[in-house]
């Protein structure tokens, strides 16, 4: 991908000294008077640009193609015999991940640690939106704070994204131990990071002119913030709680696995005690789960936009 | 939330009770249809009868509405679950300030002290973030030659109603899937290695942008795709000469987002599955060396990497949007 705008711009050159090339020609068929030129002129044009057009197409998909071989070289990937796989693969996976009857058996326990995960993913999200908020107030460029707060907040807000879910939920399994705590800070820390950085471009986004007409008569700072900035945010913070609370229920999958808690662990208990139809039966919870948190917040935000 | 102050505000502190020339004309110029507006009146009172007030006889700045009242509720809602959750909460048996202690000091070491000790040399761990970031781009690649076909048939405006929601429906079901769950999946179906780690990142890949495609697809003006079907043009020559052109610049910038986001699951699912790269790397120098230097010297790599496809993501979308 890095290598598409060097392969354009490779290209850009000679589709440039065509276009003058064909001005030039104009310039002397002007001379000549001729009634046919214009017509003759704009289908050379034409014919120009397409062949530009079709070369950096072409430049670029050359490109990926190679990239993605040599990406297919590096992993020893095999491209046929993934295609050949796959459909025996998915029947496996649909025979043997079938729940059957006896797994049913386990579904108040897997329901009991889905309803904690949920819980928890929803408790991750709303506290880690609180302190998200107050450093977005005071590093956004409408109504922060002098000074180099805002880099101080975009830095943090950045740092606490980009590091890997899996170095957070490693660091704090050494201090905090198998417990559900671990991972609902594992889940408030990337949250923090990524709610903030949200928060950042909404508040600036859309308090720009109420906060400038506050400050005109005369408002003092708390007055802005609480009276301009969080009640004309108030939509659009929910909304990206209610998005961070279905990331979040994904994410507990992966960080239950790593820190054991929560649902991701019961599904790596039995996947790896080779109980494939109780994993199926964890799978379809978490869908079930996920696709009504997705309708809910769908029907709320309907409702409050 | 800070409804009660707003009851402050007296009637004559709010601008329109001054009586000026552009508040007058605007009253004079009200249709008919607002109410009984008698001539004798001046233009303050006219203005103050279509105002709600209270019972004092102020403004009301707040006005009920359903919007306002579902907001309220959920946040309610969302304090009232994380008021509970956090009370009932399993913290462990760890003594909690020292647990802190701990892990802000590994977190300081971390970020101030990140070196390859023995584990691993320099060479390993480069190979490790080259293989994770191959692991993202074919996913990637793949996943949007195969999401733009299956993109097309989900728009509600370039196929069948039954055929757009069916793959809707089957698209929504894979997006739910946990990526790791994908990927855990496949390792037992497929076996173990990069085959099941790229058919399980695909899946989640392809769901995620059929969603982004169809939807950017549907946005298209109908009078184009009209147009083009009145003139004789066939489907594809529809796709080819319309569509395509017309999303290429939202779909380069879906598909990078992707990018970004193929890469941090590479990271996981080589952690978790076991699929290599730097996310394996990182699962050992954490779980089994126990090395905090070591995992920060790798987290520093990948946040090197997201900062450069950061960039790279602005100045595409400076250049092409």
């Amino acid at each position: 991908m890095p290598e598409s705008p060097e392969s354009t711009a490779t290209v850009r050159p000679a589709g440039v000294t065509g276009a003058s090339g064909g001005s030039g020609a104009s310039g002397i068929a002007g001379n000549a008077a001729s009634a046919a030129a214009p017509a003759a002129q704009a289908t050379a044009q034409a014919k120009a640009f397409f062949r530009r057009r079709g070369l950096i197409i072409l430049a670029v998909a050359a490109g990926l193609i190679v990239l993605n071989g040599v990406s297919g070289g590096l992993l020893s990937f095999d491209f046929l015999q993934t295609i050949i796989d796959v459909p025996s693969g998915l029947i496996w996976m649909f025979t043997n991940f079938l729940p059957s009857a006896a797994s049913l058996a386990r579904l108040p326990v897997i329901l009991t640690q889905l309803g904690a995960t949920v819980l928890v993913s929803i408790a991750a999200s709303c506290t880690a939106a609180v302190l998200a908020l107050v450093f977005a107030v005071l590093g956004s460029r409408s109504v922060g704070l002098k000074g180099p707060m805002q880099f101080i907040v975009r830095a943090i807000a950045s740092l606490f994204r980009n590091i890997p879910t899996v170095a957070w939920a490693l660091i704090l399994l050494f201090s905090f131990k198998q417990s559900e705590f671990t991972g609902y800070f594992a889940l408030f820390l990337t949250s923090f990071g990524y709610l903030t950085r949200c928060f950042l471009e909404s508040i600036d986004e859309v308090s720009r002119g109420a906060v400038e007409a506050l400050r005109a008569v005369g408002a003092s700072y708390g007055q802005v913030v609480a009276q301009a900035v969080i009640p004309l945010c108030s939509t659009v913070v929910l909304s990206w709680v209610l998005y961070m609370v279905e990331t979040n229920v994904r994410d507990a999958t992966l960080i239950g696995i790593l820190t054991g808690t929560g649902i991701g662990f019961v599904f790596d208990m039995y996947y790896k005690s080779f109980r494939y139809d109780e994993a199926g039966l964890v799978v379809l919870a978490i869908v079930v789960v996920v696709i009504a948190l997705e309708l809910t917040s769908n029907f709320i935000r309907r409702a409050i936009l | 939330m800070t409804g009660e102050k707003n009851g402050d505000f007296a009637v004559s502190d709010l601008p329109v009770a001054g009586s000026s020339p552009a508040a007058e004309a605007a009253v004079r110029d009200l249709p008919a249809t607002c109410g009984p507006a008698p001539a004798t009146l001046t233009a303050d009172e006219q203005i103050h009868q279509f105002v709600r007030k209270n019972r004092r006889g102020q403004i009301r700045v707040r006005v009920f509405s359903r919007a306002n009242a579902v907001l309220g509720a959920v946040f309610i809602a969302l304090a009232a679950l994380t008021i509970y959750t956090m009370a009932s909460l399993n913290y462990g048996r760890v003594p909690f300030l020292e647990a802190f202690a701990g892990a802000a000091g590994d977190f300081w070491t971390m970020i101030t002290a990140p070196y390859i000790d023995r584990h691993f040399s320099l060479a390993e761990v480069t190979e490790g973030l080259f293989v994770s970031l191959a692991l993202a781009l074919l996913t990637t690649c793949i996943g949007a030659l195969v999401a733009f076909v299956l993109g097309l048939f989900a728009a509600a405006n370039l196929s069948s109603r039954a055929l757009s929601n069916a793959i809707k429906v089957v698209m929504s079901f894979c997006r739910a899937v946990p990526t790791i769950l994908w990927v855990l999946v496949f390792t037992v179906a497929v076996g173990l290695g990069p085959e099941a780690a790229v058919c399980g990142l695909l899946f989640h890949s392809v769901a995620y942008l059929v969603k982004a495609y169809s939807e950017s697809f549907e946005e298209i003006d109908p009078g184009v795709i009209e147009a083009l079907r009145a003139s004789g043009a066939s489907w594809w020559q529809i796709v080819f000469q319309s569509v395509l052109p017309e999303t290429a610049s939202s779909m380069l910038s879906w598909t990078f987002i992707r990018f970004e986001i193929n890469f941090v699951n590479a990271v996981a699912v080589g952690a978790v599955a076991g699929a290599g790269g730097i996310g394996y790397q990182l699962y050992l120098a954490g779980s089994f060396y126990h090395n905090i230097h070591e995992v920060g010297f790798i987290v520093y790599y990948c946040l090197i990497v997201t900062a450069v496809l950061e960039i790279v993501a602005t100045q595409l979308r400076k250049r092409y949007l």
